[in-house]
């Protein structure tokens, strides 16, 4: 690295200690390294280490039909699992042309922004430890599990949701699922009211989140930064607006924007973007109302599995049945690029298709990776304290680091 | 949709490069183009600094394999223009036995570790680069694992053969 500046172990000269800030260290969150040389609390430099749980899902994904990619976009950012699934049968969608019908585009977005409600009131909570807060974690932590509920009900399982299928949804909502969404909207707000109370104007959190790891917009879009951390230095880039997708444009929401890119900026814009995913969600509830209620998948048996007693029953079902699991459905012979807003910026999916049963080429843009590149640069004589915070505000996810 | 159409960018592009940048195509809308990496870095700084266009945003440089072909290892950049809201594909295809290009680090820091990565998986060269080291796997593997002649699991297992599943 550059800068680095080198001493032998025996040096008397040198006044620098290294310290290894991970792979399992608390405040990093997540499996990766940085070591850093530090001159008293001043860091120095740093490198940055990844790859610990790096799993090889690219290579896995071009021997796997395309609906058994879908779990493997759960452990990308396995904070907001049900974003990364959706992206991903959004993108299988755009390479077939399947239209999906209005409840389920509705549908799909009432999760995603729950997910983006679970992965930013993580991120925030855990900044707020970071600096020293740790009841307001509590508080919240709470309400995740209220919406891993809510997902359970809709695919039956929590963190990792593998939630939907191409062309809609495996199952259709039950009214138990509603009663915990609603029970979730009445509740959630004033519980992110009393934690904002706790940390917006607080003195000590203030003190130590403002002015820390400022970044101006033209060194984040340098660094290809997307999602929050991208909107707190100013940039009003959201996938969500500029390239509306499963009919976000349907909504009526505002994208939070910062001024100089600190942590409290940070902080201030994933806040906001709770509040503003609340209203989207009760937006998609009133949407639902006017839908038929017993549509929740496209038409399209080519793709979309069909209910298992009639595989047992129906010759036609067997066959959609057989020819899905065995991949025997022709593809087109194409590329796609589809992009979706995931809780820490733009979550690409670049898919190359030969028009055999996987993929030829796929391609994660995995916004963490890109995003977390700059930490070491930026550290450079940062206190180590302010490191720490900076590192919990980027809310790197090492799943979505290693892909 | 974006501002700026893809023939207008087209003809913008070809203006300054000729015959320089062929078309590929324009799957779902995305403008896909083709150059050689002796004009990579002037089509990507024209692309990016050009006043009407500013394509200031690297989405993603990533690569691909194709065995069979004479270039067998294609670059592919994805740039986006936040201001027209426009995206463009650039592929560059490289031949097997001097997988070099120069790098994109010049004009975007963010290159850094999407090119290590490539680098990484597909073993593209990108002169110039400031540190370029592998960067998921371990630093003394020897195989590009991305590409095609790499199988996905130990060719020399035994505990997967085909008769112990009665097959």
């Amino acid at each position: 690295m550059q800068n680095h500046p080198v001493f032998t172990d025996n040096d008397p000269q040198n006044e620098l200690s290294t310290l290894n800030l991970g792979p399992t260290h608390p405040a990093t969150h997540g499996v990766f390294q940085n070591v850093l040389q530090l001159d008293g609390e001043r860091i120095v430099s740093g490198v940055s280490t990844i790859g610990y749980i790096h799993r090889a899902f690219e290579k896995i994904a071009e021997h796997r039909p395309f609906y058994q990619i879908t779990p493997l976009t759960d452990r990308l950012n396995y904070c907001s699992s049900p974003i990364n699934n959706m992206g991903w049968h959004m993108t299988v969608e755009k390479l077939l042309g399947i239209e999906t019908p209005k409840r389920v585009d509705y549908l799909r977005v009432i999760i995603m922004e729950l997910a983006r409600i679970s992965d930013h009131l993580i991120c925030n909570s855990v900044l707020a430890v970071d600096t020293g807060a740790q009841t307001g974690f509590f508080y919240v932590m709470e309400y995740r599990e209220a919406i891993y509920e809510i997902y359970e009900e809709v695919c039956g399982s929590r963190l990792t949701t593998n939630i939907g299928r191409i062309g809609g949804f495996e199952r259709n909502f039950n009214e138990i699922a509603f009663t915990k969404l609603r029970k979730f909207l009445k509740e959630y707000p004033l519980v992110l009211k009393e934690f904002e109370n706790l940390t917006k104007r607080n003195r000590i959190f203030i003190d130590r989140t403002k002015d820390v790891a400022a970044v101006t917009a033209e060194e984040a879009l340098n660094y290809s930064w997307s999602g929050p951390i991208l909107r707190a230095a100013g940039v009003d880039y959201d996938v969500r607006a500029m390239e509306p997708y499963s009919s976000y444009e349907d909504f009526d929401f505002e994208v939070p924007v910062g001024t100089n890119g600190d942590v409290y900026n940070r902080y201030l814009v994933r806040n906001e973007e709770m509040w503003q995913s609340l209203r989207i969600i009760e937006q998609a509830l009133a949407k639902i109302e006017k839908e038929p209620s017993d549509i929740f998948h496209a038409d399209v048996p080519d793709f979309y599995l069909p209910p298992k007693e009639e595989v047992y029953n129906n010759m036609e079902a067997l066959i959609y049945h057989f020819k899905i699991v065995m991949g025997e459905i022709p593809t087109p012979n194409t590329e796609v690029y589809h992009a979706v807003e995931g809780g820490n910026g733009e979550l690409g999916f670049y898919l190359v298709n030969d028009g055999g049963r996987s993929p030829y080429r796929l391609h994660f843009r995995r916004p963490s990776f890109i995003n977390y590149q700059m930490y070491a640069p930026m550290s450079r004589g940062m206190l180590l304290s302010d490191a720490i915070i900076n590192m919990s505000s980027l809310n790197v996810i090492a799943g979505e680091l290693d892909a | 949709m974006g501002k700026i159409s893809n023939e207008d960018l087209l003809k913008r592009i070809s203006d300054k490069f000729q015959d320089q940048v062929t078309v590929v195509g324009e799957p779902f809308g995305l403008l896909t183009l083709e150059t050689g990496r002796e004009q990579i870095i002037d089509v990507l700084t024209f692309l990016k600094e050009d006043p009407t266009l500013q394509f200031i945003f690297l989405t993603d440089i990533t690569a691909i394999h194709y065995p069979e072909q004479e270039n067998p290892i294609g670059v592919i950049y994805h740039l986006h223009s936040l201001v027209n809201n426009v995206r463009v594909r650039l592929k560059v295809f490289l031949p097997a036995g001097d997988v070099r290009i120069p790098t994109a680090t010049v004009l975007w820091n963010g290159a850094n570790w999407m090119e290590r990565e490539t680098y990484d998986f597909f073993g593209v060269v990108f002169d110039g680069h400031p540190d370029l080291r592998r960067i998921l796997n371990v630093d003394d593997m020897e195989a590009f694992p991305m590409r095609k002649e790499y199988p996905l699991e130990d060719p020399n297992r035994v505990d997967k053969k085909d008769y112990f599943f009665g097959r």
